[in-house]
């Protein structure tokens, strides 16, 4: 007879307009326990937690918590009953300090917030876990990583029980990672457990003792860790074997495309995101750039996209000097940019398709036409064609681009960008959010690009995209270039170290 | 040089009764945007105040009958605006518009019938030794009660706010409501909270309109000054501190206008009565996020309506 | 059986129809509580209270719509109305919320007076006079917003509050010349100004009781009409309405369509001014427009920014502004209805698009079963 669960999940359904997140799933959570659940992006993983956290209410099913059915109808209910989470977005208030952000909401406190208190406690529960920070600081001003401890000490101090991890090692380097790690290890041996959600095959066989993979929303199966290896987990998470590496085509790189010198600039809170950086791009080339995110990747992309104007430095495209903050002239030079925020700055959610699809019409002139008489037909039937060369599925080319999946609107963003032969791609994590079929299209065509001639600048997270696109890597650290290294796994370690701020050669 | 003295201290001691309804309403609006509801309905708030507190003082002569009736009409305006923003989560700035006009229609409609009465009104209250203090006392302490209210409240809400576990609340719902829920925060009823408390505290500021400012009832009596106040939250930077010094600064140019006027200066009375707008337009200007480089202490949810189910 | 209340995917089309007509029928009926309430406190009696409102509506409803003399002032009414409710249009478009449609309105008389009696006094032919008076007050209603298009545009000044100043500055403008510099020294100390010249005075049909400055509103709408979906503007614009920073993204520069959307939302409104100098009023006059600034907001934000549909919900405002002085002049009641009643309309119109984005579904229980 085995020890009782410390928590269950009964035959969850929960459906969303048009689509089924959850179809009858069960999971349970053993005491001391890292429980993985893996699955692809759309698998329902998210979901599946959301419900057991209380922010989505399950349509059917139950959960039970040490053998008693439990309901949890909020976030703050589900910690009521030991149950904590750390988003994929943090809940942090970003102006307040680290102790104003822990004690928020606790009704015990009194009405005046006593800081000192709170600040020395907090102190020692860090501490004890392994976890340091400074309970005086304010949010916005810690990296990701520390942000990240902020909620998981959070949780402690509310005394969770079931720690509930999404996607947590997204947005770390390798060695924070390990940190988390270390921290998980030492949680689960005072006996919390941890559900940890991730779609990277090598986290979950390093950290978890069981795996429950999602495939569509349903379980395809729970392991235990020894009973299992890689290549049976592809097979669970996509139904079949994926080829998982495979060569790119090789290209003899031409003339130089982009240059890039001494670029600084400024992010959002007036600081330097991107320091003195010069980089170039020949045509047939694709430059990878790995780094953790928020080094600067996205004022990189946006200085050069003209979106954000450069303090210093300058953009040299095919032997041109562009004007800074000039999106108009780089789109009539052939610059093409693949946003990380494609719903945010791609895309205009109420407007159809076609709208959506010849939003730059007017500089690429990709469907010539007067400003005082726009041809909607040929729109309409050019939308069409690309709605069917790209396999974007939906009801209709009048469609607001809001009600696109994820994956669709990528395709909706890659046919408008590449249908005009660009000279330059700025690809910033075009693969976010998506699913593995939708992601080999997008490795696929930005290859066929490359291919043609383009050049390319992929600014990604996840290393095994740069590897499996990149001609060169770069490893970007608080905006400037730490080293260069051939695509190739082997340098995994050497890219860690300059993605946590070692310059290439300081390397012992 | 007796006279400039006094031309002065005079105009100093009006800048104070004209500053007081500016204040009241800003200080009402810090509550309500705090909390991420976006008030644009201040105009609808003051007349509503404005004639619903000199209805209650011209039937009861009961000041305080009169500050609660105009309090609870400015909380049945938030409430409405409350239900459209927070539950129906419209667009914020529309339902703003249309409190306005509800408001300022809705105090035309009620004051019909008492335009040229009077009713009992707030006379000053010399407060003891305070007053007699020279300069300071004629300027400060030599008024109705309402300002003396106005003062003790700019630094309640400030502790209120920074150094109180419901501020706490209060400021976590207007920054990031998401964390509020997940920290078991009602979102929806802080918001309701402080909208209502929001616009009765606005509507006090209409209230010394009509009961202390002018003392009688005219149509469209705010004139814009709903509108200075949502110019004067921004220069406040949603601080009620700041708040105290912006509602001075444009009462001190309208008591200027006035006193110009009563001294006879040769401007044409016109010129000065534009004074007040023009000044908001400035101040906009100065305090708009480019010219300032950095957007400083909005809240950051302000004008986002809150759904659990459907984030990003 | 349960029904459940469920976010629908799609609004459907006809809603956009529906929605405001039913929020139009449900201000109506509100506004009728509120003039019962009225009533009552006026006399007391709950049976003679609604004798009163019911005779009282069927006036201001029958009244504009009915007879000839109702449906022109109706028509001349609605002209201002559609000017500057087309001109809101134009910069509600891209979300840029000009509430100056009031001042811009004011200068655009203000500088149509300004032409007939002083700068173009020696012209002598109607047409030229016309002519030169429209862009005259164009221009100077233009000029008006481009003050805060310039605040908004370079240093994101929010131009809600800014074009609403600038509504009470032009007002005091205009009483100060009317009172002082340009009253009219044969008015016996009437606030105008002295009347225009008849070179200076549109066509007029009808015995005079209907101007063609209704013409130019039509034709303007139907322009506009073409501009918003056939034309680079019109489709730039709209991405700038919906997502400004993906217009950012698309290479179109925010400042200038921001500037050109004030300005010519102010000119329009500004020509709208000179037209009802011209067409109407012959002279300027302190508070001469009984706040179609603002109404023209309703009137813009219920047509949904269509021109075409401008012109009718301007027709329908129109004939509640009738219908409004029809209740002052009998039933001793205020202005202030007019605002009541807009402000309600704007409710219900908010609210039923709040609630056309839900449906209520019926579902049987036994559906959903365990595999």
């Amino acid at each position: 007879m085995a020890e009782l669960p410390v928590l269950e999940m009964r035959n969850i359904t929960k459906a969303f307009p048009g689509v089924i997140a959850n179809e009858n799933i069960s999971l349970d959570l053993k005491k001391g326990e890292v429980h993985a659940l893996l699955g692809e992006n759309g698998a329902g993983k998210t979901t599946l937690m959301n419900i057991l956290f209380g922010i989505y209410k399950a349509d059917e099913g139950e959960i039970f918590m040490e053998g008693k059915q439990i309901s949890v109808s909020s976030p703050h209910n589900a910690l009521k009953y030991g149950i904590g989470m750390v988003q994929q977005h943090f809940t942090v208030v970003p102006s307040f300090t680290v102790a104003e952000n822990v004690v928020l909401g606790l009704k015990e406190m009194g009405f005046f917030v006593k800081t000192k208190t709170v600040e020395s406690s907090i102190k020692k529960l860090g501490e004890s876990y392994d976890i340091p920070v400074n309970p005086r600081a304010r949010v916005w001003t810690l990296s990701v990583g520390e942000k990240q401890r902020i909620e998981i000490l959070k949780l402690l101090y509310t005394g969770a029980k079931v720690i509930i991890l999404d996607e947590p090692t997204a947005v770390l380097t390798p060695q924070e990672t390990e940190v988390l790690f270390k921290a998980i290890r030492k949680l689960v041996s005072e006996g919390s457990s941890v559900i940890f959600i991730s779609h990277k095959l090598d986290e979950v066989l390093e950290i978890s003792d069981r795996v429950t993979v999602l495939r569509g929303g349903k379980v395809i199966g729970t392991e235990v860790r020894s009973s299992i290896d890689r290549r049976s987990l592809v097979r669970m998470m996509v139904g079949r074997d994926v080829l998982l590496d495979f060569d790119k085509p090789k290209t003899e790189p031409g003339r130089t495309v982009l240059q890039v010198e001494n670029l600084t600039v400024k992010n959002d809170k007036n600081l330097e995101a991107v320091r003195s950086l010069s980089l170039s791009i020949k045509s047939g080339e694709i430059l990878g750039i790995a780094g953790v995110a928020g080094n600067g990747q996205r004022e990189l992309a946006e200085a050069i996209y003209g979106l954000r104007k450069p303090v210093q430095g300058k953009v040299v495209l095919n032997d041109k000097t562009l004007r800074h903050t000039d999106v108009a002239q780089r789109i009539k030079g052939g610059v093409a940019f693949i946003p990380q925020d494609r719903r945010a700055l791609a895309t205009c959610p109420s407007l159809s398709i076609t709208e959506n699809m010849f939003m730059k019409n007017a500089h690429t002139n990709n469907i010539p036409q007067s400003p005082f008489n726009v041809n909607i037909r040929a729109m309409q039937k050019a939308t069409e064609e690309l709605i069917s060369s790209y396999s974007i599925s939906t009801a209709s080319t009048k469609t607001p681009a809001r009600f696109l999946s994820g994956g669709n609107l990528q395709k909706l963003v890659l046919a408008r960008e590449l249908s005009t032969k660009p000279c330059l791609i700025i690809a910033e994590h075009p693969t976010r959010g998506l699913d593995i079929g939708a992601m080999e299209f997008v490795y696929r065509t930005l290859l066929a690009h490359k291919e043609r001639g383009a050049a390319v600048l992929l600014l990604a997270g996840e290393l095994y995209e740069i590897f499996r696109l990149s001609d060169r890597v770069a490893v970007i650290y608080e905006g400037e270039i730490m080293g260069y290294t051939p695509p190739d796994p082997k340098f995994t370690e050497e890219i860690g170290f300059m993605m946590a701020g070692s310059k290439q050669g300081e390397i012992a | 040089m007796n006279n400039i003295e006094s031309f002065i201290l005079s105009t100093l001691s009006a800048t104070v009764r004209a500053g007081t309804p500016l204040l009241f309403a800003v200080l009402g609006t810090i509550f309500t945007e705090r909390s991420g509801v976006m008030n644009l309905g201040l105009e609808g708030f003051m007349l509503i105040g404005a004639i619903g507190g000199f209805v209650a003082s011209y039937q009861t002569s009961s000041l305080l009958a009169a500050i609660l009736v105009a309090m609870l009409a400015g909380a049945i305006l938030g409430l409405v605006h409350a239900f459209f923003t927070v539950t129906l989560r419209v667009n914020q700035i529309v339902s703003g518009l249309a409190i306005t006009m509800l408001g300022t229609g809705l105090s035309g409609l009620w004051g019909k019938d008492y335009i040229g009465v009077i009713a009992r009104r707030f006379e000053p209250i010399k407060i003891p030794v305070l007053s007699e203090i020279p300069y300071v006392g004629q300027i400060l302490f030599s008024h109705d009660l309402l300002v003396y209210i106005s003062f003790i409240m700019v630094p309640l809400m400030w502790v209120f706010i920074y150094k109180t576990r419901p501020g706490l609340t209060l400021r976590a719902v207007g920054e990031s409501p998401d964390t509020a829920d997940a920290k078991g925060i009602n979102v929806f009823a802080v918001r309701y909270f402080y909208t209502i408390l929001g616009g009765s505290i606005t509507a006090i500021g209409g209230a010394y309109l009509s009961l202390a400012y002018n003392s009688m009832w005219i149509e469209n009596m705010t004139a814009g000054r709903g509108w200075i106040a949502i110019a004067l939250v921004l220069f406040a930077t949603w601080d009620p501190a700041k708040a105290l010094i912006g509602a001075y600064l444009f009462g001190g140019i309208t008591a200027l206008g006035l006193r110009l006027q009563a001294v006879g200066a040769h401007i044409s009375p016109d010129f000065l009565k534009m004074l007040p707008y023009l000044l908001t337009i400035a101040v906009l200007f100065f305090t708009s996020t480019d010219t300032l480089k950095r957007k400083v202490g909005a809240p950051a949810s302000l004008g986002v309506p809150y759904s659990r189910e459907e984030r990003t | 059986m349960r029904i459940k209340i469920e976010k629908r995917l799609t609004v459907p089309k006809y809603s956009s129809i529906l929605v405001p007509v039913l929020s139009v029928a449900l201000a109506l009926f509100l506004m009728g509580i509120i003039l019962l309430v009225f009533f009552y406190g006026r006399l007391g009696n709950l049976s003679l209270a609604f004798r009163e409102t019911f005779e009282a509506y069927k006036e201001m409803l029958t009244w504009p719509f009915a007879n000839k003399y109702g449906i022109f002032s109706t028509l001349m009414r609605m002209v201002p109305l559609a000017f500057v409710g087309l001109g809101l249009s134009f910069a509600y478009r891209m979300k840029i919320w000009n509430i100056g449609g009031e001042g811009q309105l004011y200068m655009g008389a203000l500088a149509a007076t300004w032409g007939a009696l002083y700068l173009f006094k020696d012209v002598t032919s109607p047409v030229l006079m016309i002519i030169l008076i429209s862009i005259l007050g164009a221009a100077a209603g233009g000029i008006w917003a481009l003050i805060p298009a310039l605040m908004k545009a370079f240093a994101k000044t929010d131009e809600i509050v800014v074009t609403l100043m600038l509504n009470y500055v032009a007002i005091f403008w205009v009483d100060y010349l009317v009172y002082g510099p340009w009253k009219d020294p044969k008015g016996y100390g009437f606030p105008g100004t002295a009347p225009f010249p008849d070179q200076a005075r549109l066509a007029t049909l009808f015995k005079g009781e209907f101007h063609v400055g209704f013409f130019i509103a039509v034709a303007l709408a139907i322009v506009l009409y073409y501009v918003y979906k056939r034309t680079r503007w019109g489709m730039n614009s709209k991405i700038v309405g919906d997502n400004a920073q993906a217009a950012r993204y698309s290479g179109i520069s925010i400042i200038k369509y921001t500037i050109i959307a004030l300005v010519v939302s102010g000119a329009i409104a500004g020509l709208g001014g000179a037209v009802q100098m011209m067409g109407i009023q012959h002279r300027l006059q302190h508070g001469f427009s009984p706040g179609y600034g603002y109404t023209a907001i309703i009137v813009a934000w219920l047509a949904k920014l269509n021109p075409i549909a401008i012109l009718l919900v301007a027709f329908l405002f129109g004939g509640l502004l009738v219908g409004n002085d029809q209740l002052q002049m009998f039933y001793k009641l205020p202005m202030a209805l007019i605002s009541v009643f807009q402000g309600l309309v704007l409710f219900s119109l908010l609210g039923g698009e709040a609630i056309a984005k839900y449906r209520l579904r019926v579902s049987r229980e036994e559906a959903v079963t365990n595999e």
